[in-house]
């Protein structure tokens, strides 16, 4: 623990940098910048609100809103999960060099998605201020969930990383393992009335049992229809981060010196 | 150099293993019966030996004997098997021909973070900033992704960086062939000067006797993991020379 605080002070500023500078580097290399990181949410939301509001007939109240809000927390847990999986081996440069502490990459990489959320998040707002949404009080559990999802998050990527090293082909298998979560996860329609209407124990179970179906549709309560989120159940998944954070950090302090061996 | 000095690296019974630790993929554990048999290759044996500060150790031995995995674990990227390594309190850093950086990023971000790795504070690395550009010399390609360099490029930009960022130890890893004529001759005369400071301890690894013999006080000889011999570089060099003719 104390080595995990010194660590996270010394190198913060390192992580920190880096993400700047990966984010200017992806800025660059593009024609219209950082103009996608608002036109692919905004695009894939086009296609999704056609698909599940029109085909399907799947519609919510403020239903672009609905899957903007799914959508930018999806891609921030998608794209933090795969990069993890050869995060190590895509430092070789660096962790062949000299000694970091392996989380630091994953904390940097974290930032980075994290911002692109930001940037995206701030296209909810502007939606909630386009439909006019009545905000309660409610609005501020938007705290404890980001920081609940920010746990989980780290958590998972710390042990997926840790397999990653060993594991050639983890990707195949992460990567068929988010698609049935996405699907799990009720990014474009609700759980509980498209999936609860014919199984309502599924249902209950994805709502509590899948942290990004619970964080996802507990944001939309607080953000868009003035609820207030279960909070046991968020203390809940509190807790099981904060575990999964200290067994990824374990893990990676115990095995971080092969690394280098592996890879 | 003198008996008193202060020690600024020890060495202690140091063995690092490679548990033929290759990463393995599903099906092919899914369909071998028997698993994992570990082959246990041990690239250093049983090293012990100490550095007082400021001064230079050569390390000599042929190809695989051990020498860039003994520097790998001084610089703290591989934790030891079996022993110790203690370097005390001091900053150390590891320079090697393709030093890592990475490739999107400018060289001057590259600076930046190389720096704030070897745990430097962003002041200092902004008040050294100029003059890492200025002796790495390689103009306006600065300001260039390093992936755009070409490797001399590269390599003098890394050489720069280390020698100016100044860290109490360095750890050299055939550097001595970097860049073109020129370059050499300024990288060679800095590593002097930085050497002749003597709070500055240095392990070089080379296969270049000639370079060993003038720039180091004593040199360590390792072959397939084991030490041979330490001891006055001129000694060891010669032992060492003789030993690989005959082996011919």
């Amino acid at each position: 623990m104390n080595r995990f605080v010194k660590d996270i002070k010394k190198y913060y500023k390192y992580a920190t940098y880096a993400a700047k500078a990966e984010l200017k580097a992806e800025v660059a290399g593009s024609y219209l910048n950082w103009v996608w990181w608002i036109l692919e949410p905004l695009a894939l939301m086009a296609i999704y609100a056609f698909i599940f509001g029109f085909v399907f007939d799947a519609r919510e109240q403020y239903f672009t809103a609905f899957i903007y809000v799914g959508l930018t927390v999806w891609t921030f847990f998608n794209q933090n999960l795969k990069n993890s999986v050869k995060i190590v081996k895509k430092n070789k440069a660096v962790v062949s060099k000299v000694y970091l502490p392996k989380f630091i990459l994953i904390e940097s990489k974290m930032f980075v998605n994290g911002f692109k959320m930001l940037v995206s998040f701030a296209i909810v707002i502007a939606l909630m201020i386009f439909y006019r949404v009545h905000l309660t009080w409610n609005v501020l559990f938007v705290l404890p969930i980001f920081v609940t999802m920010w746990l989980v998050t780290f958590g998972c990527m710390c042990i997926v990383s840790h397999f990653g090293v060993y594991v050639e082909d983890l990707a195949n298998v992460i990567n068929i393992a988010l698609r049935l979560v996405f699907y799990m996860t009720g990014i474009m329609f609700s759980i509980e009335r498209r999936i609860g209407a014919k199984h309502p124990e599924l249902a209950t179970i994805l709502g509590k049992f899948n942290p990004m179906a619970y964080l996802i549709s507990s944001l939309r309560k607080c953000l868009l229809y003035g609820e207030t989120p279960e909070v046991p159940v968020l203390l809940v998944w509190f807790v099981i981060g904060l575990v999964l954070c200290v067994v990824g950090v374990r893990v990676i302090y115990k095995n971080e010196n092969s690394y280098v061996k592996v890879i | 150099m003198s008996e008193e000095k202060k020690i600024a690296i020890k060495v202690d019974n140091l063995t690092i293993r490679y548990k033929s630790l290759k990463s393995y993929s599903i099906k092919r554990n899914f369909f071998a019966l028997h698993r994992n048999k570990r082959e246990v290759f041990e690239a250093v044996k049983n090293v012990s030996f100490e550095v007082p500060q400021g001064e230079i150790l050569g390390i000599i031995g042929k190809n695989g004997s051990g020498k860039s995995t003994l520097l790998r674990a001084l610089a703290h990227i591989f934790s030891p098997d079996e022993g110790t390594i203690n370097i005390y309190d001091n900053s150390i850093s590891l320079l090697s021909i393709g030093v890592g950086f990475q490739k999107e990023l400018s060289g001057r971000e590259n600076i930046m973070l190389s720096g704030l790795l070897l745990g430097f504070t962003e002041e200092e690395i902004k008040k050294k900033m100029p003059r890492i550009i200025k002796f790495a010399d390689i103009g306006h390609f600065i300001d260039m992704p390093v992936g755009k360099y070409s490797s001399g490029m590269y390599s003098k930009l890394a050489f720069s960086i280390t020698a100016i960022l100044e860290t109490d130890i360095i750890l050299i890893d055939e550097v001595l062939s970097v860049g073109d004529r020129r370059f050499k001759k300024k990288s060679y005369k800095k590593m002097k000067s930085l050497i002749s400071d003597d709070k500055r301890t240095v392990v070089i690894v080379s296969h270049s006797i000639s370079a060993l013999r003038e720039l180091c006080d004593r040199v360590l000889w390792i072959n397939d993991g084991e030490m041979m011999m330490i001891g006055e570089a001129n000694e060891v060099l010669d032992q060492y020379e003789a030993f690989m003719d005959a082996e011919e």
